[in-house]
């Protein structure tokens, strides 16, 4: 396999062929704030918050998805790209309700982290107060739908990992939200195994466990890397 | 069947008609002014007058003039009649033989005729879009027939390239890069994709190809097919446009039957079959990668490109996508030969396009011109300026575009002078607006139309738009300061320069270009009390 050499936020890598920008600025030890990604699961590129500059790019692209080349230089944090990330999370805020002091996720929260990291402390857009539901149809866990960011890692997780499909996003624009079965009560679709993987990818306190009270909600999200790395790997101890 | 047999269904249908021919307009617009029922009373009338062999009434495809239909062509005549009801069509017929008609005659020397340059639309409203013979008749398919049977594809891709062409689809990619480049992806499944999902607000110009002249659009298919290398292609059409829909389903079927498309076309190894997906009717499916994800049976979400669909489109097979428009003229590029194309339009932007001319302007309709028109011929000489008032501004590019002022009504069109008033070529709605129109009204219509078509995969454009459209209803109220304005102008940088597809890096465009042009009604619409003893400019 062949390598490539690049540079970035000035830090010089070698990284194999293939390899993504974002796993690249890992390697290098260059922190690039991400949502939509999840280790172990296919990328979409949904969230923008990854997006870098390339020199020579007048277009930002996301280091999810974006594959490194021979020579490439990028610039993965200056004062333009903190600007719009946090322009990004404030709108997440105010699209959806996060009551983080009421959130069974509190203190375990990558929004909540990330705008901490963006110092993100109150947002200048208003917020929209949609009504959105919850759903406790399910013996064990539930959703929240006034939580969820639509970051799509649920819907991954499942149909990719657990391989039983029962997430998907339904409707569009700003009605779009992450849907059970066709549309059914979550408890009413026979495919969930009550894995619990979704429950482990939510970043948000959108999925919970039944049960937790606010700030009690801890995530493994390295189960998941390790189921990941135990198929393709066939390593089965951690 | 070869090409004296092709030439010979031509020849048949040129000669064994009646001599008079009175073309009624059945295409979308005039229908919808029940253009149906004028065709049977012309029939009826050339019935009771017993001149069934020397005229034939026959429904044809747009006739350009829209604003004025339905539309009847009384062919040698030379005579086109405006507004027609089903009650003053028999007087269309009785003034062949030397009556009068009461049906209002239009000026086929006007300049929106005039100043035409057909090169799509050359068979519109003169063809019956339902009869694969008369398309032969003016010479269709044999194009196809030429490249099958004496180009190598290499050189059918060489002449587009030297044409100059570029995707009528909006971002205006060269045509043949495009071809060549999935040409010469490693060999094996590859797919032909016809973009006819016309989204824009405003926009008519591909239905209108679809349902005067589908043939031309199969040829153009056909031909691109056997130049990559493919050997089936989907159109992809939007539900709203069923008539479009019948009219390809019932081309394709005829042009199946004289084995013009199928397998081994014209007898040779050719083999191109085409198929029609129905789309719902989502904007953001026109988006390439959305486009491909709806026709493999998923949701019209956009993914990041690289890799492009000339890379990996359709299941994951190299697929080449282009526009209605783009094929509609791909057969007169070889039948006439890349220099002629060359030579008509600018230097970058070669050939014609086709633009749905609408809004505030005396003459609406359909109109083809040769790149390298101003606007000003366009909207004042063939649109007859508009009525009782003055030109504020030109909107093109439809949702991805933007608002034109007066005062650059003398721009060219094409690709880039477009792009450098801060607008678009896009697919071709041109909308012409009045003094009375409030530009910031505008902004926030064709933001309105992003926040409902936006697919909500990305939070920029998902939740960006929305807080545009808030902001600008704010602005509408008298309720907005100037820290609005300003999250105003931040929102339209972020949300360009961060939407994962098109749809939301262009959305901001009609915001950006009226805060760049009309500045002064965004002002004078600010709260009072926050401009801080600056007096508004009141508008
Ligand atoms: C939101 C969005 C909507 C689009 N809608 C259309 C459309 O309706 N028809 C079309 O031909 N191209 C549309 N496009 C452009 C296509 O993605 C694509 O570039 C085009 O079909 C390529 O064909 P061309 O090279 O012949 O222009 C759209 C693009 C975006 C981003
Ligand atoms: S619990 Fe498992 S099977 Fe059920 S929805 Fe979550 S990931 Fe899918
Ligand atoms: S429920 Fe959680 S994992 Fe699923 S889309 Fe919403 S925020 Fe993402
Ligand atoms: S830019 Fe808008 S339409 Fe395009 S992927 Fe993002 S949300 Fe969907
Ligand atoms: S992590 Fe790359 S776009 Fe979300
Ligand atoms: S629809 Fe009849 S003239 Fe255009």
């Amino acid at each position: 396999m062949s390598v490539k050499t690049l540079k970035i936020d000035g830090v010089e890598i070698a990284i194999e062929e293939g390899a993504t920008i974002l796993q690249a600025a890992r390697e290098a030890g260059v922190h690039i704030p991400t949502l939509c990604h999840l280790d172990g699961v296919s990328d979409v590129g949904a969230c923008r918050l990854c997006l870098v500059e390339i020199e020579g790019n007048n277009r930002l692209l996301p280091a999810c998805v974006t594959e490194v080349i021979e020579g490439m230089v990028i610039t993965a944090n200056n004062p333009r790209l903190k600007e719009y990330r946090r322009m990004i999370v404030e709108m997440l805020f105010s699209e959806g309700n996060h009551v983080c002091a009421v959130c069974v996720a509190n203190g375990n929260c990558q929004l909540q982290d990330l705008a901490i990291e963006l110092g993100m402390d109150h947002s200048r857009f208003p917020y929209r107060f949609p009504e959105r539901d919850v759903d406790l149809s399910h013996e064990q866990f539930a959703i929240d739908h006034n939580r969820c960011v639509l970051c799509t890692r649920c819907v991954r997780v499942c149909d990719e990992i657990e391989g039983a499909h029962v997430w998907d996003v339904g409707f569009r624009g700003a009605a779009a939200k992450v849907i059970t079965g066709l549309n059914q009560p979550w408890g009413e679709v026979d495919a969930c195994t009550s894995c619990g993987k979704c429950v482990d990818a939510c970043p948000t306190g959108a999925i919970f466990r039944k049960g937790a009270t606010v700030a009690e909600m801890d995530r493994d999200r390295n189960k998941l890397q390790f189921l990941v790395t135990a198929r393709e790997k066939k390593e089965w101890t951690r | 069947m070869d090409l004296a047999e092709l030439q010979e269904i031509g020849e048949k249908q040129r000669t064994d008609r009646p001599s008079i021919r009175v073309r009624c307009c059945t295409a979308a617009g005039c229908l919808s002014s029940k253009s149906d029922a004028i065709k049977k009373s012309l029939d009826t009338a050339v019935k009771e007058a017993g001149l069934e062999k020397e005229v034939e009434v026959c429904s044809v495809g747009c006739m350009k003039f829209c604003g004025r239909g339905p539309l009847v062509e009384v062919d040698p005549v030379g005579k086109i009649y405006e507004m027609v009801t089903p009650e003053n069509a028999p007087s269309i017929i009785s003034a062949i033989k030397g009556g009068k008609a009461t049906a209002i005659e239009l000026d086929r020397n006007h300049p929106f005729f005039t100043r035409q340059k057909p090169i799509v639309l050359e068979n519109i409203g003169k063809i019956d879009p339902e009869q694969i013979e008369e398309y032969i008749g003016v010479g269709g398919y044999q194009q196809l027939y030429q490249v099958i049977n004496d180009l190598p594809p290499a050189e059918v891709i060489e002449e587009i390239t030297k044409s100059g062409l570029r995707g009528r689809g909006g971002a205006g990619y060269p045509t043949g890069l495009k071809w060549a480049t999935v040409a010469k992806m490693p060999p094996g499944q590859k797919y032909v994709v016809c973009n006819a999902d016309e989204g824009d607000p405003g926009a008519f110009m591909d239905r209108a190809v679809l349902e005067s002249d589908p043939h031309r659009v199969l040829e153009g298919m056909a031909i691109a097919g056997y130049a990559i290398g493919a050997s089936e292609g989907f159109i992809y059409v939007r539900a709203e446009y069923p008539l479009a829909i019948e009219r390809l389903e019932t081309a394709i079927k005829q042009a199946k039957k004289y084995g013009i498309l199928g397998s081994q076309i014209f007898e040779s190894t050719f083999d191109f079959k085409i198929n029609i997906r129905i789309g719902a009717g989502a904007f953001v499916c026109g988006e390439e990668t959305a486009l491909i994800s709806s026709i493999e049976g998923g949701r019209g979400n956009p993914r990041p490109r690289p890799p492009y669909p000339a890379q990996e489109g359709l299941w994951g097979c190299p697929t080449l996508i282009n526009n209605v428009e783009t094929f509609a003229n791909i057969a007169a590029i070889l039948r006439e030969g890349a220099e002629w194309y060359a030579s008509i339009g600018t230097e970058k932007s070669k050939g014609t396009k086709v633009f749905a001319l609408t809004g505030k302007v005396n003459n609406n309709g359909l109109i083809e011109v040769p790149m390298g028109i101003t606007l000003r011929e366009i909207v004042e000489e063939m649109g007859g300026g508009i009525p009782g008032g003055e030109v504020k501004a030109v909107q093109t590019g439809g949702p991805s575009g933007g608002c034109i002022p007066a005062s650059l009504l003398d721009t060219t069109v094409d690709y880039e002078s477009l792009a450098r008033v801060g607008s678009m070529m896009g697919s071709g709605g041109m909308v012409v607006m009045d003094g009375a129109t409030s530009m910031v009204e505008v902004a926030r219509f064709y933001m309105e139309f992003c926040r409902g078509e936006t697919c909500g995969k990305c939070v920029p454009c998902r939740a960006g738009t929305v807080q545009m459209y808030h902001t600008l209803t704010k602005l509408l109220k008298g309720e907005a300061t100037e820290t609005d304005l300003e999250r105003l102008k931040a929102m339209c940088d972020m949300v360009k320069n961060t939407s994962l597809c098109g749809l939301g890096q262009s959305a901001p465009n009609p915001v950006i270009s009226t805060l760049r042009y009309f500045p002064e009604e965004y002002l004078s619409l600010l709260k009072k009390e926050s401009l801080n003893g600056k007096v508004a400019v009141s508008s």
